[in-house]
């Protein structure tokens, strides 16, 4: 079944066509930011710039890890690592909609053969102490889309507030090539032999990283390193530098996600947990938003 | 007669918040346009997923002319007093009338109000009312500080076919509107509602949701129908869907035979929580291999890659549940209980396992008085009733806990009253919720709502204000319920205590027993009152039973509340609480002129007049009656004893002096109406009536 898609439906060229569309949409186009994280929201070019009143305008892929997702390679629809398109405009403009339909046909989901809805879904992320309202965009009852007005972040009002588009790459990828299992996603588009599919590139990671995440991670080292990467964003914090402040905030979060994955987090010390990742959110921000506040 | 439109074009509103959004614009507009003095023949309000309409018919071209008359002072009154009245009117002397009244000449003020063009009051009222519009989530977008449901685009309004101008921020009305997203996405000029109405159906926009939901269920049927099926009746999925479209298009799709020997709840638990589909049945009532979707487009190519799409979703769905109940089957139920130790309830009263173990010692000793409990199937089914939280299923599938557990159990051959109470021990989960009676059922849910009554209230969690994290409130309600609708004779604060003793003293340390057990009775007293205000029985009839006695045991105190309201919507009930309140007053304020203490037992020697002896001997005798009906829990009977002291009473304060010269008289009679109140009071606390 690999390869049988028409090279413009493989796997990268999907992100290929995004990139192209956002970049003539003016966005800056970035690349992934170079540590573990949940959700390309976590990205600073998303979590830190909606905040504040300058205009930004950025699409990037982030590849996104949930540690708990993993099934060891085995299960068509589940990975513990896959990856999220994500689109960051502020302000938000009056016709995103609009243009994230026309992206849409851009990468061959046309809306004259398709039902495309918008389904009710109230994005929130406690540890980033952030929250917005929109939709879960559905495409013939398959969730493609996450569609973001965030509200507010690290505990503060968004003003302007920004639209966050996240498209779900595999998925999208499944759905344009037609196919049930996401390892015979056709990655390179290549015919025959030279043919990549996202089980050749990705099965094996799969498969450790569910051991890694399930069996083998050290508790204890991840719990000593959750202390430290606390510690560490504090004293940033006191330094003013909001920046690398929040990268030990990313490094704690993910941190934490581990140790959910072990199943060692119990429900109210994952409370306890997760208010103390959104502390550290919270000071990195309020220490972006005092920085971006003196530059100005 | 001129007709307003309004119509606010929006991003998509969510479902679950249309139909209150169309009644409430409808209230707001209805109550601008009563305080503008503006009339209506009818108004109505209509909704789909971007579009809140109102249309409103027969109102008036121009509010009416206003003329009020005011009267002032005097023609000679001070200078202060004219000028006063001259600016609360905002007229000038000479505007002013002088008038000769019988009282000298007086100040006559005549305000003439012309009425405003309808159009142009419209324009200054519609802003504030949609601006009210309470949304349960209301956002911000863009740069503008103006807060909708989700992004607003365009507000349409108009009267008597001409555009009503007024503006949201930038958002300005105008005469046009948009239809479906996809398939008429241009603009259009709009006459009036009918024109409106109709243009809007040739732009695939059916607008009223009552007839989008006949068009969903009817040509669900239909297709239903085509297979020999029928749609299995979802009505709160229904009105989800009618929410999600404005051009419903049913398309009917398969399920993979493979799928089909899951279990039904979980199919449609996939179908309607995840994929919102109609599940559908043969004419047995067994779940069929189709589901129905409900699009917002016709497809160009009539469907079929829309069914196909959402089939492959569903398979994938599918696949994962599947996946769950195969390897879920692989270990039995019991064997997982254990694993509740890794769950913690709550980090200072332990794990689930704890409470497991918690709750069966509780219901065993609870199911003493639950008739028809089988003691050995109430030990397995609470050792058992959380296990199914460990398993892939429930992960999966929250809204599937217990009813899984059901399955699991029974296909590890456990006993199916143990079974049902697996599935049934987190009912009632709320006032219209299925209250269980099965005996077993019964006895496990009790244990798991009182257990948690307890340990939350032990550590001091209780529910303040609006704020109720661990669902407390519920759980009181279930317990009233399960208690109640059972008939169980049960005394709850025995029943606290016996909890409160399992809990490991360090989980619970700082607190006490009783006073959990006393906090928690209030709890429920406060909690019964709201469950019965639905029952039209007010909250001062439960007060009054509860400040007196604190009983514990439900029935008994639903008796004696049940004969009290009976006895004080009667004629003999009203007047002795009138009497009640005389004497008490009398004696409360007679101690208090006095600095002394009225409260005792009249003296048989000091009766003087034949009233005064005669309610004493009435006393007397009711007193004793009302002691024994109490004994034989015959509240009725108590209260018809109250009723005979009603002539005696009455009779005394007709004809009694109670404050009379002779100190030794007046002491014996205030003596005689503290009996009053102590009648009264053995049977309820009639101080706690209102009213």
């Amino acid at each position: 079944m690999a390869a049988s898609s028409p090279p413009a439906h493989s796997f990268q060229n999907l992100i290929l066509e995004l990139q192209r569309f956002w970049a003539d949409q003016g966005c800056v186009i970035l690349q992934p930011y170079d540590m573990e994280v949940g959700a390309g929201t976590f990205h600073p070019a998303t979590t830190l710039r909606s905040l504040g009143p300058e205009p930004w305008k950025a699409a990037y892929v982030q590849p996104s890890r949930r540690p708990a997702d993993g099934r060891y390679g085995e299960n068509p629809n589940r990975v513990q690592r896959f990856y999220q398109y994500q689109v960051i405009l502020k302000p938000s403009p009056d016709d995103i909609l609009d243009v994230y339909l026309t992206s849409l046909a851009h990468i061959g989901i046309d809306a004259a053969g398709h039902d495309i809805r918008f389904v009710e879904d109230d994005w929130e992320s406690p540890t980033l102490g952030a929250w917005g309202l929109g939709w879960e965009v559905w495409c013939d009852g398959m969730e493609i889309s996450q569609f973001t007005y965030f509200q507010q972040v690290g505990g503060f009002d968004c003003e302007p507030v920004s639209g966050e588009i996240t498209y779900g790459l595999e998925r999208l990828a499944m759905y344009i090539q037609g196919i049930d299992n996401i390892f015979d996603l056709d990655w390179n588009g290549v015919e025959g032999e030279g043919c990549f599919t996202y089980g050749d590139v990705y099965r094996r990671s799969e498969r450790e990283f569910s051991a890694y995440n399930f069996e083998r991670a050290d508790t204890d080292i991840l719990l000593r390193q959750f202390v430290d990467a606390e510690a560490a964003c504090g004293q940033l914090v006191e330094a003013g530098l909001a920046l690398p402040a929040y990268d030990q905030c990313m490094k704690a979060s993910h941190l934490f996600n581990l140790l959910d994955a072990r199943g060692v987090v119990s429900v109210t010390e994952r409370a306890a947990y997760i208010a103390r990742v959104r502390a550290l959110a919270r000071a990195s921000c309020e220490q972006w938003l005092g920085r971006a506040a003196g530059e100005a | 007669m001129p007709e307003l439109l309004l119509e606010l074009l929006s991003e998509e509103i969510p479902a679950r918040m249309q139909a209150r959004a169309s009644a409430d614009l409808k209230k707001l507009v209805e109550e601008a346009l009563d305080e503008a003095n503006l009339p209506f023949g009818s108004i109505d309000a209509y909704v789909t997923p971007r579009r809140l309409t109102l249309v409103a018919d027969g109102l008036p071209a121009r509010q009416p002319d206003i003329r009020e008359e005011r009267k002032g002072p005097r023609a000679d009154a001070s200078e202060k007093a004219i000028t006063g009245f001259l600016n609360s009117v905002g007229l000038g002397r000479d505007q002013i009338e002088e008038r000769e009244t019988g009282n000298g000449a007086v100040l006559f003020a005549v305000i003439e109000r012309p009425g405003r063009d309808t159009a142009e009051a419209l324009a200054d009222i519609l802003p504030d009312s949609l601006r009210r519009l309470p949304w349960p989530k209301s956002m911000r977008w863009g740069s503008r500080a103006l807060r909708w449901v989700r992004p607003l685009h365009g507000i349409l309004c108009l009267f008597d076919g001409a555009v009503v101008g007024f503006a949201l921020e930038d958002i300005v009305s105008g005469d046009t509107t948009v239809g479906h997203r996809f398939l008429s996405p241009q603009p259009f000029f709009v006459a009036g509602f009918a024109d409106y109405a109709d243009k809007l159906r040739r732009a695939h926009v059916v607008l009223d949701p009552a007839e989008r939901r006949r068009m969903i269920a009817g040509g669900a049927e239909k297709l239903a129908a085509a297979e020999g099926l029928k749609i299995t009746s979802d009505d709160a999925l229904l009105d989800e869907v009618t929410g999600l479209v404005e051009w419903p298009v049913p398309l009917i799709g398969r399920i993979d035979a493979e799928f089909m020997d899951l279990p039904s709840e979980v199919l449609t638990a996939t179908m309607r929580v995840n994929q919102k589909y109609f599940a559908l049945e043969d004419a047995g009532g067994a779940i069929a291999p189709r589901f129905v979707v409900i699009a917002n487009t016709e497809a160009v190519d009539g469907g079929g890659a829309i069914v196909e799409g959402n089939e492959r979703v569903l398979r994938a769905r599918l696949s994962d549940a599947k996946f769950f109940w195969d390897q879920d089957r692989g270990r039995t139920l019991a064997s997982r209980a254990p694993e509740l130790a890794k769950i913690i309830f709550h980090a200072r009263l332990g794990t689930l396992d704890e409470k497991a173990d918690r709750m069966q010692a509780l219901a065993t000793s609870i199911s003493r008085h639950v008739p028809g409990a089988d003691m050995d199937r109430v030990r397995s089914a609470s050792r058992l009733a959380k296990a199914d939280l460990v398993t892939g299923m429930v992960g999966e599938f929250p809204e599937l806990q217990g009813l899984m557990g059901r399955h699991y159990a029974l296909n590890d051959g456990e006993n199916a009253e143990v079974a049902d109470a697996v599935a049934e021990h987190y009912a009632p989960r709320g006032p219209r919720d299925r209250c269980p009676t099965a005996p077993v059922s019964v006895a496990v849910a009790l244990a798991d709502k009182i257990d948690t009554l307890v340990g939350f209230y032990a550590i001091g969690e209780k529910p303040t204000g609006s704020k109720d994290p661990f669902a407390l409130r519920r759980a009181a309600l279930g317990v009233i319920r399960l208690i109640l609708q059972n008939s169980l004779s049960l005394k709850l604060r025995g029943v606290f205590m016996n909890a409160y003793e399992l809990y490991a003293e360090s989980a619970v340390a700082g607190s006490r027993a009783d006073e959990v057990a006393r906090e928690l009775m209030e709890f429920i007293a406060d909690r019964l009152k709201v469950h019965l205000r639905d029952r039209g029985i007010r909250h001062d009839r439960i007060t009054a039973v509860f400040s007196l006695t604190g009983e514990d045991d439900l029935l008994r105190f639903m008796a004696r509340v049940g004969a009290l309201d009976e006895f004080l919507a009667g004629e003999d009930g009203e007047n002795l609480l009138t009497a009640y309140r005389r004497a008490a007053n009398i004696v409360r304020i007679e101690e208090k002129n006095d600095g002394a203490a009225y409260q005792g037992r009249a003296d048989d020697a000091l009766l003087r007049e034949r009233q005064e002896r005669e309610l004493f001997d009435a006393l007397a005798a009711s007193e004793k009656e009302i002691a024994e009906r109490l004994a034989a829990e015959q509240y009725v009977d108590a209260m018809s004893a109250l009723s005979r002291l009603r002539r005696p009473v009455d009779a005394f304060f007709d004809d009694v002096t109670v404050n009379c010269g002779e100190p030794d008289l007046r002491r014996n009679r205030l003596f005689l109406l503290s009996q009053i109140g102590s009648a009264l009071e053995s049977v309820a606390d009639f101080s706690k009536i209102e009213g």
